[in-house]
């Protein structure tokens, strides 16, 4: 069991990031959040990063490896409340963050996420590889 | 070293007042900023510190070394009066003619005291000038970093005012560039955008280039870091005023500029709020016309 | 440039990440570093650290806060007794896409900082330097 709490919000995982993570925390993140999409049948995972004053490659890489993960488990991901001076030097180190969508706040990447599921949910929607 | 200074500084001590006096007289002399009754004020009294801290630092240390611990209250002297002065306008050598001014009345003071005995009058005079010559160019470092300090306020100011972020509607800022962008000015003007983002919660920045002549590859990449920034962030940017000449010079530079560009800000003001659910309706026109 | 501060620390652990993290933060914001510069070089310091654990079986970490006049820096110095790297330039120019590997780390660090220098022997260990100045 990690220390970063998850929680649930209908059929979204809720994850607030709040401490100076060390590695091994972060690897337990990861597998309780995936545990977690398959017993909560969670169809969005959102993260809140807006108390973080750095993202490194290793974090960028778990926020990628969670929204990987969570595609394959047709659940989507998205990131939020990054700081300027975190993305502006996430930019410079050149992690791209593939397959998370970002949103400024809980409440739009809530929205973000209902959105993105309707849209999937539609009879004419493609269906995704 | 303690010996020899100490006979040089018995001589301060024993003449302080009158030493002070002409060192007074001396700097009275060479400030061409007029007669300011509460500036004299601030430089008798900074003289009168200064040959005190000067007495009890040399005193209480073994060594001249201005950098130890015993200098510390001298040191903070000369922070004060290198503020005061960068503050008040005076040049870097102004200020530092507070301390080489003391040499004058100093030597001529030892001259007297000590002129029978030259080999000691010679060594004493020799000391206090390298003593002098550290205090003087600590001044003039204090003072740099004082200058320093309110140049680079002032140049955020004039930025702040030059290139306001401007919120167009509800969850759309613009950020007019006007003039030539240098590197550095580039990327605080884009932090502060970046910053405007968080605080106005907008999803959409139009970066507008109208009122920019010339991006060179150093600007142009530090827009598309900005766009970039923006977009983890969770919004997105939207390019607009790029004149046919940048246009060429992004397609010869091979950069992806990776954004959506509009050719007028209106044009991107229209996609903007068209972007963010809004439409623009012209009610002058009948109804059935539209809905 | 003549140092004003310094501190050593272990780097031997992932808490020792953590603690390098706070520390470099500390001293940048001692320095007078901007919000982004802090950023960018704690975020340097923590590729870093995360190699010397990883890959350079623990070290050390010197942080140097240095001035000269107006113009100040800070220099981290990180020293492994580890396997090292034989191929420093493949290192460095590692893309994203390896995981796992040291490449990430390295390349990053480098560019967000003003000075970087490392010099590896296999079998005998590794140093990196890298600093920032304001």
């Amino acid at each position: 069991m990690g220390e970063i709490p998850i929680l649930r919000i209908a059929d979204c995982l809720l994850v607030s990031i709040q401490v100076d993570m060390h590695d091994q925390l972060a690897l337990a993140l990861q597998d309780d959040l995936t545990r977690r999409i398959v017993e909560d049948r969670a169809r969005g995972v959102l993260i809140d990063i807006s108390a973080l004053d750095l993202v490194d490659s290793f974090i960028g890489r778990m926020l990628n490896n969670i929204a990987a993960m969570s595609r394959v488990l047709d659940a989507v991901t998205v990131v939020v409340g990054m700081r300027p001076e975190v993305a502006i030097t996430l930019v410079e180190l050149g992690l791209a963050l593939t397959g998370v969508r970002t949103a400024l706040n809980v409440d739009k990447g809530l929205a973000l996420i209902r959105g993105a599921i309707d849209a999937n949910q539609r009879p004419d929607a493609r269906r995704k590889i | 070293m303690v010996e020899t200074q100490s006979v040089a500084l018995a001589l301060i001590g024993k003449h302080n007042d009158s030493l002070l006096a002409d060192w007074i007289g001396l700097q009275q002399q060479v400030e061409t900023r007029g007669v300011d009754p509460a500036r004299r004020t601030q430089m008798v009294e900074y003289s009168r510190q200064f040959l005190h801290e000067l007495r009890r630092s040399a005193e209480a240390g073994q060594s001249d070394d201005i950098t130890g611990p015993d200098w510390a209250p001298m040191r903070e002297l000369l922070d004060s009066v290198s503020q005061a002065r960068a503050t008040q306008g005076y040049s870097a050598g102004a200020t530092a003619t507070f301390v080489f001014s003391l040499k004058e009345p100093l030597f001529e003071l030892l001259r007297r005291e000590l002129g029978r005995n030259p080999d000691q009058l010679a060594e004493q005079t020799w000391n206090a000038t390298r003593l002098l010559d550290r205090l003087g160019l600590y001044t003039v470092e204090a003072y740099q970093t004082t200058r320093e300090a309110i140049i680079g306020r002032q140049q955020q100011e004039l930025l702040e005012l030059s290139t306001p972020v401007v919120e167009l509607w509800e969850g759309i800022l613009a950020l007019p560039l006007i003039g030539t962008l240098d590197s550095a000015r580039t990327q605080i003007v884009m932090e502060s955008l970046l910053q405007r983002i968080v605080t106005s919660g907008a999803e959409i920045a139009i970066i507008d280039i109208t009122g920019v002549p010339t991006v060179d590859t150093l600007v142009a990449q530090h827009l598309i870091k900005t766009v970039s920034a923006a977009r983890l962030m969770g919004a997105d940017c939207i390019l607009s005023g790029i004149r046919p000449q940048i246009a060429q010079t992004i397609v010869h530079l091979g950069l992806e500029l990776n954004v959506v560009s509009k050719a007028t800000m209106a044009d991107a003001l229209g996609l903007a709020l068209r972007r963010t659910g809004k439409a623009i309706v012209d009610r002058s026109r009948p109804a059935e016309q539209g809905s | 440039m003549p140092v004003e501060k310094s501190e050593n620390m272990p780097v031997r652990s992932s808490d020792d990440v953590v603690r390098a993290r706070q520390a470099v933060r500390k001293h940048a914001i001692a320095a007078g570093f901007s919000l982004v510069e802090q950023t960018k070089i704690v975020t340097a310091a923590s590729e870093i650290a995360r190699n010397t654990v990883d890959h350079g079986g623990g070290g050390t970490l010197r942080i140097e806060v240095l001035r000269e006049g107006p113009r100040r820096g800070v220099r981290l110095t990180f020293v492994d007794q580890g396997p090292g790297i034989a191929d420093i330039s493949q290192a460095l120019a590692d893309g994203y896409t390896s995981a796992g590997g040291m490449g990430l780390g390295l390349g990053g660090a480098r560019r967000l900082s003003n000075e970087f220098e490392i010099t590896s022997t296999p079998g005998r260990g590794t140093v990196v330097t890298l600093g920032r100045w304001i």
